[in-house]
Parts: structure tokens; sequence; C-alpha cells
């Protein structure tokens, strides 16, 4: 299995306190894995790093064998990664369909042809009724859902998901289940994401990263991985998933 | 927008094209005076309102395009046609060094607007020592009266104010093109949520650049009219913090970010302006300074009863634009 996106040895140090330590992981194409641990185990660090949101003291990021460390966010998007944020951050003025629009303008010059994109990946989320509203008018899990229709209009082979399901009520977090499984198994799309809900994390995930204080603590299965004593003591026991 | 906010627009283009044929001597100077301020609100208005960049020091660009395009004919007989190249050509210029030293430095937000101040002061003391510009002394353009040389912008009231129509008019419709275009909605993106639009590929440095760019080069044409309107130029006025201010104020009036509010808010705040002193001076009122307080008050009932702008207010009620909702 050849791997989509490689980690290794990434080191992020802010003012002496370290938030990822060495940490290694590999994401093969087509799968989803999922990162875990409790808060502050440096699972958004590792993100951002990624992303390209600030350079890693130590440490290589590589896509498809090609080097992104020390790229700018906007050439890992060129790159084929797309994001959202945990905080989610949509373009409040613009309208819904606006805001996929500049997305899909990452590999559109045609502004008519972008604003099809958009369309079709706001049907595929099904935000499309809302195309016409201010994204500020939102509620929260369209917004969550507006944040993932962003990012994968930039056309990425790689999709980083932030806890796109965090604040989501059940039936919510089920149709947003749903919606990454289709995106997953019909097109293919390799998925990277940071997830609290372990019932999702669970139904969605071929691969789990466990983090703790910015270091790996474990690697495998989900089925592998809730079993693992040291996860039981620092997250699942710690905090109920 | 909606047919009627296109019927409106097309009646209100129609009557300023014949406002000079039924109006007098006065009306054409105050449209002028209202023409231009909607221009250079305009040109402002893609850098604050299309990117978040707030410039409270645009009476540099001005300045600048005034007295390269003044200096190229006074000293080298170069008309404005032709002059108001090198004039954009050097508000570009600095315009770009600004932004370059904020936007690669991190100068962000109220900082940056302070940047901008900044250059705009350093130019006011400055030209008041450039001899060769005529100094704090003044600059200033031959005038002969009766002269009709539109190829030297030379001329009538009335050359100047189909002038200034038209460059409200090209800079509409050039806003209108850029808003539409790529560039337009990684602006908008940038000035929303920056760190959002660089995940979605935008080139923050690049797209910031362009704003500035273009915001400074459309500016320093303005410039290039005032020179030949008013034909002196004293930097104490050209590159006052008081004249930045009124620049950006009908923009702010008229709905920041919307392409028809700096028009709409000329033509609320100059024929304000002109009102106010008509009725002081007429009801024999006229204390000094009387003025500036009405127009004061004004302003404030404006901005804290229309916040978003006078524009986006009145295109809802008479349904001059689209609602969200009602489809594209």
């Amino acid at each position: 299995m050849t791997a989509l996106l490689t980690v290794s040895g990434l080191s992020k140090r802010f003012r002496g306190l370290k938030a990822v330590s060495n940490v290694s992981f590999e994401v093969p194409e087509g799968r989803i894995l999922a990162l875990i641990g409790p808060n502050g185990a440096g699972k958004t660090t590792t993100f951002n790093l990624i992303a390209g949101v600030f350079p890693p003291d130590e440490g290589t990021v590589t896509l498809k064998g090609v080097r992104l460390t020390g790229l700018k966010p906007n050439r890992v998007c060129a790159a084929g990664i797309g994001r959202t944020f945990q905080i989610v951050k949509p373009f409040g003025e613009l309208t819904v369909e606006e805001n996929v629009v500049v997305g899909a303008l990452a590999r559109e010059r045609s502004v008519a042809v972008a604003r099809s994109q958009a369309r079709a990946v706001l049907e595929r989320l099904e935000l499309l009724d809302q195309a016409a509203r201010p994204a500020r008018s939102l509620t929260l899990p369209d917004r969550k859902r507006l944040e993932v229709a962003r990012a994968l209009a930039t056309r990425p082979t790689l999709l980083l998901l932030d806890e796109v399901l965090a604040g989501l009520r059940p039936t919510e977090v089920d149709r947003m289940v749903e919606v990454l499984r289709e995106l997953n198994r019909r097109e293919g799309m390799t998925i990277l994401m940071i997830e609290h809900v372990m019932r999702a994390v669970m139904a969605l995930s071929d691969q789990v990263v466990v983090l703790d204080h910015g270091e790996k603590i474990a690697e495998g299965t989900p089925a592998e991985v809730v079993a693992d004593p040291r996860v039981v003591e620092s997250y699942l026991g710690a905090e109920e998933g | 927008m909606t047919g009627r906010g296109l019927v409106l627009l097309a009646l209100a283009g129609l009557l300023l094209a014949v406002a000079p044929l039924v109006g007098d001597r006065y009306v054409v100077s105050v449209l002028t005076t209202v023409l231009w301020f909607a221009y250079v609100g305009q040109a402002w208005n893609v850098m604050m309102g299309f990117s978040g960049l707030l410039s409270l020091g645009h009476t540099l660009y001005v300045g600048l395009g005034a007295y390269v395009s003044a200096a190229l004919f006074v000293h080298y007989g170069v008309g404005p046609w032709a002059g108001m190249v090198p004039a954009m050509l050097v508000a570009v210029a600095v315009g770009t060094f600004i932004g370059f030293l904020g936007f690669r430095f991190g100068v962000k937000g109220v900082h940056f607007s302070l940047l901008t101040i900044a250059f705009a002061e350093v130019a006011r003391i400055g030209f008041d020592h450039i001899q060769w510009l005529g100094g704090s002394g003044g600059f200033f353009l031959p005038v002969e009266a009766g002269v009709s040389d539109p190829l030297n912008l030379r001329g009538s009231p009335l050359l100047f104010y189909y002038v200034i129509l038209a460059l409200v008019v090209g800079a509409l419709a050039l806003s209108r093109v850029l808003l539409h275009s790529r560039l337009g909605y990684q602006w908008l993106a940038v000035r929303e949520e920056p760190e959002a639009a660089e995940a979605v590929g935008v080139d923050l440095f690049r797209a910031r650049m362009t704003a500035v760019a273009v915001s400074s080069a459309l500016t320093a044409l303005g410039g290039v009219f005032q020179a030949f309107y008013f034909n002196n130029l004293f930097p104490e006025q050209v590159f006052s913090m008081g004249r930045s201010i009124e620049i950006i104020l009908p923009a702010i009036v008229g709905g920041i970010g919307t392409l028809i509010g700096p028009i709409l808010g000329a033509f609320i705040l100059t024929p304000l302006g002109e009102a106010l002193t008509f009725v002081l001076e007429e009801s024999g009122f006229d204390l000094p300074g009387l003025k500036q307080l009405f127009y004061g008050v004004a302003l404030v009932v404006i901005v804290v009863f229309r916040p978003e702008g006078v524009w986006p207010w009145l295109a809802r009620r008479l349904r001059l634009v689209r609602q969200p909702g009602e489809g594209a």
C-alpha cells in the first residue's frame, strides 16, 4: 500500500514548550486515518505543521513523495491538501456559494466554471438550498459542512478535517459520517481527521494514531487502539468518548 | 442588480449627462466636486472595501498623481493624457513599497493604517521643501482665460465635468469587473478571513499587493484631475490628514465594499456641506465652526443609524439588488 502523506520526525516547540515531539506516521492512499488524543496533545499543531501554517523545528512532510515542509499554506493547498478549521472560518459576508467558489478558484481560472463546480460540491454536501445565504447566517452544523465543501472545492488529494463533528447533535454526526464515507468509498478521497467523537472514529477510520503530550503513544486499527492500555489510561479512560 | 436597480442607475447616469445643460455654473462645480469624491472613494474602496486594507493616507496617491502630472506639464510641457501614466506608475511604486513593508513584515490592521498615515505625512512635510515643485509656497499651473485645449486638459468647467463623470463611470465599471473576477473573489476572501483564504490557495501577499496597486493607480488619476482642475497645489492641503479622511467618508457613509456606496455617499455628503453653508449664511447665524458642527452631527446620525452604509439599506428597501434567497 503506497503512502500518500508521510510525516516523519515532526517536532515543534512554542517558547520551549514541546507541542509536537518526533511524530511520524503515514496516511495510505484512499484510507481514512484518525488522529486522536486528549486536549493539548498536539493534534491541531500537527495539522498546522502539515498545512504550512508554521514550519516545523524538525522533521518533514511529504505528499506523494513531494516535500511540503516549509511551504506556505497556499502552496500546500496547490500541492493537493485541503483543510478545515476546528473553529470554523467562513467568509462571513459572502454567500455560501461564493465561499465555495473561492475554494474552486484554487484550481480554476474561470469564475463561471468555478461556480458550476462549487454548486456540484454544495449539492453533495446538501447545502445547495442555502447557496444564496450569507455564510454568517448558517447554523453550526451547516458551517461545519461549509468548511468541508470549501476544502473539497480545491480538489485536494488529501483532506484534513479538524473536528468537523464537534458540537454536532448525534443525527447530524451520522449525516456527516455518511458524507465522509461516501467521499472516501466512492471517490477514493484520502482523509486525515482529528476527532473526539469516538463513535465516528470507530465507524470511519481504517487506522488511528494516538497523540499524548505531543508524542505518538499508539497506532493501529480502531479496535487495536481502544484496547491499548496506554491509550485507555491517557485518553479514553480519562475522558468519556 | 434587479431590473429596477438597473433602470434607476441608467436614469441617474442620464441625468448626470444632461445636468450641465440645465444647471448653472454653480451646479456644475458642486457636481464636479461630488463626482471627484465619488471617484476617489471608489478607488479607496478597492483597498478597504474589497481587500480589508484600511488606508488612512490616501492623499499620498492623490498628491503624487497631482504633482507628477503637474511637474511634467509645467517643466517639460507633457500633457496630462500622457503624464497620467508616469503619475500612476509613481503612485503604484510608492503604494507597493508601503505594501511590501507592511505585508512582508507582518504589519497588520491598525498598524498598517498608521503606516499609510506616516507616509502621507512624510510626503506632506517633504514636498514643503521641494523648491522645484514650489515648496510650501505652492505649485501653479499656467492659466489662460478662454483657452479650450482638451488635449492638455485646459478648458471650461464643462470639460472637467465630463472628464470626471467619465472617470466615475470607468472606475465603477472597472470595480464591477474586478469584483466578479477570480482576483475579486480572492480579495473578498482575504478581507473576510485571511487564514482561511490562504488555506484555499490564495497568495495573501500577491492579493494584497494587487489591491494596493489598483487602488493607488486609480487614486493617482484623481490627483491628475485635481491638479489641472484647480491649477494650484499646496502640500499642506493636498497631503493633509483631513483630506485623507474626507476621501474615505463617502465610502463609509454610502457603504464600504459596495460598488454604488462611494458614489451615493459623495452625493449625500458634498450637497449636505453645501446646503449647510447656504442655510447658515442665509439665516445669519454663520458662526465659525458651526457648519463643521452640524456636518459632524449629520455624520454621526448616518453612521449610528446605518452602520453598514446608506446604499445597502436603500437597495434593500427599494429592491434595487437581489436579496439573498431570491436566486441568482
